[in-house]
């Protein structure tokens, strides 16, 4: 399939479906609000006084446009292609996240809730939540898996910080999709005064349009900074893929640019052929989960399945229904690297470029490493480093065996 | 061919209402909810809406939730489910069964498998909560060739197009979702039911069930009263997990929270 501008504005259609994936699989007192969710947003996409008010605070309040930094000495350690860094940690709050809940927490205040939600699973969209529910002062509730509150416990305490209250799910397997689970059972119980700001390109439509158009703005200024700087168009992009949010934010802009290929890393935990990892699109199957049809973890009996990552912010079962639709159709490519490979990588861009990446960054980064070995010095790279490193120390640390608590 | 669109003006001819309880297949195992339907049965059930675990059950309060953990814990499968529902047939061929759950476990069987094996075992409806009518197309026909009702959502935030359109798509009952929340939530709001099936029966002819947060013979009269049935599921699920030991106790505790809904619906 040849996507052109034209044919994208049918993706998603207007009941949310991205081919045979995406749309709206959720229990009936939720479609009321997602319809009303729905026309609100396209009327305010097209809204000048949104959209500047948008605009000022990705400038003001994000800290935007981010850097687009040439990697020299980590371009030099592999030989081949240069390597450039989009600075999404350097966002307020320290990661890409901020831009959508920036985006979703305006549409709210637009609407008169008084109250947001969310889940998280690195604490990093959480934390995202939280300061902007701060700054426009709605209350605000977090959901994060009872597992992931524990190997992200300076996340949790940022939350508390903010002035949100943090539940810690104790269901399930106890990570971002029993969230994920915890927040839609919230959501549905308070649905009049509540917003609920998904923290990926995942759920019901329309949350993945909606959420890849708040992150779009990551592709839009690297694609005019990488053309500033070097006169062309990048030869690949990378980003890693959980729900897929800071990879379609980076992929988007560049779809119909057929040259540039896209990379998408899923996490590989212990190995795919373990069965231990978190990655559905290279080794799952389509089917239906938290609102959209996507590729999942699941057994034969359509049971989700446990997942592993060392990354928190990974370790979910689907993927956004979008990333979905671009494996199928051949315009992404999907591949995984594990958790040894990932905290090697953390390590070499910590010490050639002195820049401390997310674990769930560092998968990018790994398999970013390994396709510039493939390539050659005139061609090159954008890897969204999509957040800082600071909130893994205790699991860095650990695997050193120093205690830093 | 599904037994709903029989017995639901068959009961209304009778001047009685329909009694559905819900259970989750599996908990505590596949033997006992077999022993379990019958039960219900006895104690005065007209239909039983028999859950299908999933290990992600979004639209259940923590009740149903843990009786999912528990059933998967046991390895109960969609295809066990169907099997307790032959074995039901064996001993029961009248008392509908409708089948709960989430829509997963179905697509990952086959629409057209299931379809044919749910047939075969003597189901006679499919209620699946993500499945909105609008997402239906691939799945309703087919279970409609089986003799299988789709069964649908309606809820207090439904629109009145939307009313119209769910019950196009849907057969044998309507479950109206008394409240904002998940299963097993807060009680009802009697009055403000009454007005909201009121309004739906205007807009569909198709008999009405209600459920959520229905968890005593007064809470099933008050909404007995204005439905043609009432469907009460957490505080059964709460009992069976309260005797994992099953046994006469567990079947004693269940007749004696079913009995007094029936007869209470029977006063009406």
């Amino acid at each position: 399939m040849k996507l052109t501008e034209e044919l994208l504005k049918d993706f998603p259609d207007s009941r949310g479906h991205f081919g045979d994936y995406g749309g709206r699989f959720v229990s009936e007192t939720l479609i009321d609000s997602l319809d009303h969710l729905e026309s609100e947003y396209r009327r305010l996409r097209d809204d000048p006084q949104f959209r500047e008010r948008f605009e000022r605070d990705l400038e003001d309040y994000v800290g935007r446009p981010t850097p687009l930094y040439r990697a020299d000495r980590l371009s030099e350690e592999t030989g081949g292609a240069s390597i450039w860094l989009k600075r999404e940690d350097l966002c307020h709050t320290g990661a890409h996240k901020v831009n959508n809940t920036i985006g979703q927490a305006l549409v709210a205040h637009f609407l008169g809730k008084p109250r947001v939600i969310a889940e998280t699973g690195a604490g990093q969209h959480g934390v995202a939540t939280a300061t902007v529910a701060a700054r426009l002062g709605l209350k605000c509730k977090i959901y994060m898996g009872a597992e992931d509150v524990k190997r992200q416990s300076i996340n949790v305490y940022r939350m508390k910080l903010l002035g949100a209250e943090v539940e810690a799910v104790e269901g399930g397997t106890r990570t971002l999709k029993d969230a994920m689970n915890e927040a839609l059972r919230d959501w549905v119980t308070n649905v009049d005064d509540t917003f609920y700001i998904i923290g990926t390109v995942a759920g019901p439509h329309p949350y993945p349009m909606m959420v890849r158009d708040f992150q779009s703005v990551i592709g839009r200024e690297a694609r005019r900074q990488h053309l500033e700087k070097t006169g062309r168009l990048p030869d690949a992009l990378v980003a890693c893929v959980g729900g897929g949010s800071n990879a379609i934010g980076l992929f988007y802009p560049f779809l119909t640019d057929e040259s540039v290929e896209l990379y998408g890393v899923e996490a590989g935990g212990y190995g795919i052929e373990t069965g231990q990892h978190a990655a559905p699109l290279s080794a799952g199957r389509p089917g239906v989960l938290h609102g959209n049809r996507t590729y999942l973890m699941e057994d034969e009996n359509g049971q989700i399945s446990g997942t592993h990552s060392v990354s928190a912010g990974l370790d979910y079962p689907g993927v956004g229904p979008e990333h979905s639709w671009l494996k199928d159709i051949g315009r992404a490519h999907y591949v995984s690297v594990t958790d040894d490979e990932a905290m090697d990588a953390f390590r070499t861009l910590t010490a050639v470029e002195g820049i401390m990446p997310a674990l769930e960054t560092a998968h990018g980064i790994a398999y970013a490493l390994k396709l510039a070995r493939q390539m050659t010095p005139d061609q090159s790279i954008i890897i969204n480093l999509s957040g800082r490193g600071d909130k893994d120390m205790n699991t860095v640390a650990r695997m050193d065996n120093i205690d830093v608590e | 061919m599904s037994r709903i669109p029989t017995l639901m003006p068959r009961l209304k001819e009778a001047g009685r209402k329909a009694l559905i309880p819900y259970i989750t297949a599996g908990d505590p195992d596949c033997d006992e909810t077999l022993r379990i339907m019958h039960t219900l049965v006895n104690a005065g059930a007209d239909m039983i809406e028999l859950g299908v675990p999933f290990s992600d059950p979004m639209a259940d309060g923590p009740v149903i939730q843990k009786a999912c953990e528990r059933a998967l814990a046991k390895g109960c499968s969609l295809r066990d489910v169907l099997g307790i529902v032959r074995r039901f047939r064996e001993t029961d061929p009248e008392t509908p069964v409708v089948l709960m759950g989430y829509l997963n476990p179905v697509e990952a069987m086959g629409y057209e498998t299931f379809a044919a094996m749910a047939e075969e075992a003597g189901v006679d409806g499919v209620l699946l909560v993500d499945l909105p009518p609008e997402e239906g197309d691939r799945v309703v026909p087919i279970l409609n060739e089986h003799g299988l009702d789709a069964v649908f959502l309606l809820s207090p935030t439904t629109s009145d197009e939307r009313i119209r359109l769910v019950s196009r798509h849907c057969s044998g009952y309507v479950y109206y979702v008394s409240l904002k929340g998940v299963t097993g939530s807060a009680t009802i709001d009697a009055t403000a039911v009454e007005q909201r099936v009121d309004h739906i029966r205007a807009l569909t002819e198709l008999p009405v069930g209600v459920g959520f947060g229905i968890r005593d013979s007064e809470t099933a009269r008050a909404v007995g009263r204005v439905s043609d049935a009432i469907i009460v599921g957490s505080v059964i699920v709460d009992c069976i997990s309260r005797h994992p030991e099953a046994g006469p106790a567990l079947h004693e505790a269940l007749d004696r929270l079913v009995r007094p809904l029936r007869e209470s619906l029977d006063t009406l």
